[in-house]
């Protein structure tokens, strides 16, 4: 089957899903999910069993990469994700219609959620096509693709101030990123005289390249991938959007949408990195922004009371950790050690990212649809009332915070491995400053869950009664907890599919 | 190939995996640790100690090759250092289980309390016997959370909360600096190996070994990461509060076992790879140790409760053993691991009696309480002993392994007193100090009069008796016969110096 049926598959299941949600009376709307999920699965067993092209001659070619293995990786975390997300959304449909039914009567009482699980599937089609642009023009579009369906996402709850403030101030920034990002591309076809990744590198790696268009070009798109990624000083927008977009739109803000502006950030910068030229300096500047986004993420987590904001921040830490294992580039083309680079050493934390991330999200999800509060106070004593929830909350803690056997820690042990053999030195001891605020702020959840007593008002009962989990959401759950103590012991599990 | 040894390792978190998914709680977590004491009971017994410098029961499987990367390996291992380390480990958890509250009497989820006290001694059990360096580090950290939990839940004290997050903090910052130290070790020697034999084999070939200089930088980082781990002075102000306000048992497991691995990994690490480097920086280990047993030293003299006095007597006698392992001679760190042995089982003791009067008299403070040997006699006799040992009194092991190690550090005296000699000559009055506050605390608590509102309970019973003499007798055992384990660390600390690869 070839590589771009997988795109196609997951349109149509959307675009299946709309046309469903809007001629066929469902009693039950969530069943849409359900479409989406089964078709969500079915692709993910798909990619096992691409055939790549036998020449990359035709028009097509230009604008998708044949015979990229780590374009593949990147589809499945998109899918996978979306996936987890769809999971997630089924569980959050109270809320969606809550925040969103109309009053009036004769509506269907769940109108407007079925907008809610077509739309992830597009931004899932707009991320796997990121994964293989590799071209400048289909590099805009499928981030345009992405970007856009994020914006109606992420102000999805149109009832609610929260996500309609969280909406304008990502049509703003984005927009503003989108702007750069453009201007970048101008700027690089100015410089290279192609839109082709393979003959942009080509051209930036010549002697005769022009150091300074260069750099100044390289600085627009880091910009604009700053923006998505959520490197600082670029990252103002994540608490605010991740704080009031439904919780499993923040989700996939934070796996999906983290990953697609690596793998660009990944081919943008990597025709950069390779030319002797500019590699020293390109390096230097990716460095500092490690070093800024590890400090800003992990010391502005510490004070954070609202559970979402300090996920928020989390994520921006770990792109400063993915950024340090960018900044460790060796500027020798010939790298010592050999297989461990970068770019696989990006991939594999991006895969336990999105274990331990999303795991976080399912049990938050589960647990807002019974408690309408998302600061830590809605976690305290869950211990006593729903061991197994703060089980997973422990374990994807524990793993986001780097304790050894769990997938987290193998992502760190890589990153300071490169930086120890590129001896950056400044950004290791930023790094150890970063995991070790990391270690005081994933655990104060912890802490809430097991150490503290529930609040209750005055005069009420405290509510013990177990928080009920669905069915899908609990078997996710497991199998996320297994696969982080797997890939905790055996990283290969991820990397094998890097090859 | 032996399959003994990682059934060892692997029991008490089996065990506390059972209980997590319901097994009854004190039943399993009693069996698991007779068990592992048992184990390693059995290997001391099968140990051949005419092997030098080898590792004993090894087995080893292969989990992961990485390409670029060291291949992962679970492997297990033992010589005399991590045997005696390990039988350690076995009667204290045994101590500690057993002295634990029983299920009804836990306020909050016994499963938990039991589960964690599992996790923390398979997790020592598991660094002592890994012969792979991914395994060695990962297993010493498989402790941290459940020691978060087990002082914030089930800890006293007002701040208890505050203590467990100091702790827990500190640690883990420990176990980065250390993480980085040991990945520039082992990328020092190539890149390829985890395995700690062979790293050490690598590091005694001129061709592949490290360094002068790097040696210095690697040995600095562990050091200080170690050193966190050992509540080495200026590191050191985590520990009395974590351990006065820990259950009882989590004091006995961490003050006596855990704190070990720090000692262990620098016997294990640093002395055979990193000779140069810690030659070169054993002045300044010379002035923090100084701060651990003067300093800290006088800090325990002038505490006025027990439970922080025993905090503080711990970190200020890890002291001794380090003044063992700077002194990098065969005695010196025979010492030091004999007095690792000896402090781990006498604070053990000690905290447990700790708890039992903090249980039954709602109070260790030396002002409010006074005379109680006529009301407890058996308790006043045990912990007399225990304060003894504690103290450094010929009898008790701790006796022999402080004797060892400044014999050890004073050698090469001959030609000239040098800063080591010197240390020592000072480190020696620690003694003194160490039955200063030893005494003062039996004298206030034990003798003289009793405070006219204090309800006396009923004296030790059984149950409580068994578990300290568990503790007692292998100390007196060891302390009489310093054979009993000396047989198996000689051959290790000669390996440990051995030139040329074994």
């Amino acid at each position: 089957m070839p590589v771009y049926f997988l795109e196609i598959i997951v349109v149509s299941v959307g675009l299946l899903i709309l046309m469903l949600d809007a001629f066929v009376k469902l009693e039950d709307k969530r069943t849409l999910s359900w479409i989406a999920m089964l078709g969500l699965a079915i692709t993910f067993g798909l990619l096992f069993r691409v055939e790549w092209p036998e020449s990359a001659d035709g028009a097509f070619w230009q604008f998708y990469a044949a015979n990229d293995h780590l374009s593949l990786f990147f589809k499945g975390i998109a899918i996978l994700a979306s996936l987890l997300v769809m999971i997630m959304a089924y569980d959050y449909s109270p809320v969606v219609v809550d925040q969103t039914a109309d009053p009036e009567p004769g509506a269907h009482p769940q109108a407007g959620l079925g907008e809610f699980y077509a739309l992830p599937l597009f931004a899932c089609a707009g991320l796997m096509w990121m994964a293989s642009a590799n071209n400048l023009v289909s590099i805009f579009v499928s981030l345009e693709t992405v970007t856009i369906s994020f914006y109606v996402m992420v102000a999805y709850l149109r009832r609610n101030v929260g996500s309609l403030e969280a909406g304008v101030k990502y049509l703003i920034l984005g927009a503003l990123s989108t702007a750069f990002i453009v201007y970048g591309f101008a700027w690089l076809y100015g410089v290279t005289g192609s839109m082709q990744l393979p003959e942009i590198a080509s051209a930036l790696a010549s002697p005769d390249v022009n150091v300074t268009a260069a750099m100044f070009t390289f600085a627009l798109i880091l910009v604009a991938l700053a923006f998505k990624v959520g490197g600082a000083p670029f990252h103002f927008w994540i608490p605010d959007v991740y704080q009031g977009a439904p919780t499993p739109i923040t989700a996939f803000l934070s796996v999906g949408s983290k990953a697609a502006g690596f793998i660009v950030l990944l081919r943008l910068i990597s025709p950069f990195l390779a030319s002797g030229m500019l590699v020293a300096k390109v390096a230097f500047v990716l460095a500092v922004i490690a070093a800024l986004t590890l400090l800003v993420g992990n010391l502005a987590a510490l004070p954070q009371k609202n559970f979402k904001r300090l996920l928020a921040y989390s994520s921006v830490a770990h792109a400063g950790f993915l950024l340090t294992a960018l900044a460790c580039s060796p500027t020798e083309s010939a790298a010592k050690g050999g297989a461990l680079t970068p770019v696989t050493v990006i991939a594999f934390y991006l895969g336990a990212y999105l274990l331990m991330t999303l795991l976080a999200f399912l049990v938050m999800t589960t647990i807002r649809k019974k408690i309408a509060d998302e600061s830590f106070d809605a976690y305290a004593g869950l211990a006593k009332r729903s061991p197994f929830l703060a089980a997973a909350m422990l374990i994807a803690m524990a793993s986001l915070a780097g304790i050894p056997l769990t997938a987290g820690f193998i992502g760190k042990l890589f990153v300071f491995k490169l930086a120890i053999e590129q001896a950056q030195w400044f950004l290791l001891v930023v790094a150890i400053v970063g995991a070790a605020a990391g270690f005081y702020y994933y655990l104060k959840i912890a802490a809430s869950m097991y150490l503290s007593e529930p609040n209750v008002k005055r005069g009420e009962e405290p509510d013990n009664s177990t928080i009920p989990i669905g069915k899908i959401a609990r078997v996710a759950m497991i199998l996320l907890i297994a696969a982080i103590f797997l890939v905790g012991v055996n990283p290969n599990l991820i990397l094998g599919l890097l090859s | 190939m032996d399959t003994l040894l990682p059934i060892t390792v692997f029991l008490p978190i089996v065990a506390a995996l059972a209980i997590a998914l319901g097994a009854p709680a004190r039943f399993t977590a009693l069996g698991a640790a007779a068990f592992t004491l048992l184990a390693a009971l059995f290997l001391a017994m099968r140990f051949d100690t005419t092997l030098v410098g080898s590792f004993q029961f090894e087995s080893s499987r292969t989990l992961v090759e990485i390409a670029g990367f060291p291949q992962l390996n679970l492997a297990f291992g033992l010589d005399g250092v991590s045997l005696v380390l390990l039988l350690l480990s076995g009667v204290v958890l045994l101590a500690a289980v057993w002295i634990a509250p029983g299920e009804s009497s836990i306020k909050g989820s016994s499963r938990l309390y039991y589960l964690s006290l599992l996790l923390i001694g398979g997790g020592a059990i598991g660094a002592f016997c890994s012969t792979d360096l991914f395994f060695l580090y990962a297993f010493h950290e498989l402790a941290l959370i459940p020691t978060f939990l087990m002082i914030g839940i089930f800890g006293h004290g007002e701040d208890r909360v505050k203590t467990a997050w100091t702790i827990t903090v500190y640690l883990g910052v420990g176990s980065l600096v250390l993480l980085v130290g040991l990945i520039m070790l082992v990328m020092g020697l190539g890149g390829n190996t985890f395995n700690v034999a062979e790293l050490a084999a690598l590091s005694k070939v001129p061709e592949t070994g490290i360094a002068a200089g790097e040696q210095k930088l690697i040995f600095g980082f562990l050091l200080v990461g170690f050193g966190i781990l050992v509540s080495l002075f200026p590191f050191h102000s985590w520990a009395a509060p974590a351990y006065s306000q820990a259950p009882a048992p989590v004091a006995m497991l961490h003050a006596g076992v855990l704190k070990k691995f720090g000692l262990y990994g620098l016997i294990r690490l640093a002395l055979p790879i990193l000779p140069a480097g810690m030659e070169a920086l054993t002045n300044v280990l010379l002035i923090l140790l100084l701060g651990n047993v003067i300093y800290l030293g006088l800090v325990t003299v002038a505490q006025k409760k027990l439970d922080r006095m025993l905090g503080y007597s711990s970190v200020m006698h890890m002291g001794y053993v380090f003044l063992g392992i700077a002194a990098a001679n065969h005695l010196g760190v025979s010492g030091a691991v004999l007095l690792m042995f000896a402090h781990g089982i006498s604070i053990a003791l000690l905290f447990a009696l700790c708890g039992w009067m903090r249980e039954r008299f709602g109070t260790v403070d030396f002002d409010e309480l006074g005379g109680i040997a006529k009301h407890v006699p058996k308790l006043g006799l045990l912990f007399g002993f225990a304060a003894f040992a504690s103290a450094g009194l010929p009898g008790f092991a701790n006796f022999a392994a402080e004797v060892a190690v400044f014999f050890g550090a004073f050698k090469g005296a001959e030609n000239g007193i040098g800063w080591i000699q010197w240390t020592t000559i000072v480190a020696l009055w620690g003694v003194v100090i160490s039955a200063v506050y030893m005494l003062r605390a039996y004298r206030s608590l034990f003798m003289g009069d009793t405070p006219a509102k204090l309800e006396s309970p009923a004296d030790l019973t059984w149950a409580t008796r068994l578990p300290v003499l568990l503790l007692l007798v292998p100390l007196m055992l060891v302390g009489f016969v310093p054979e009993i384990l000396n047989q198996f660390i000689r051959p290790a600390v000669e390996g440990l110096f051995l030139v040329t690869p074994a």
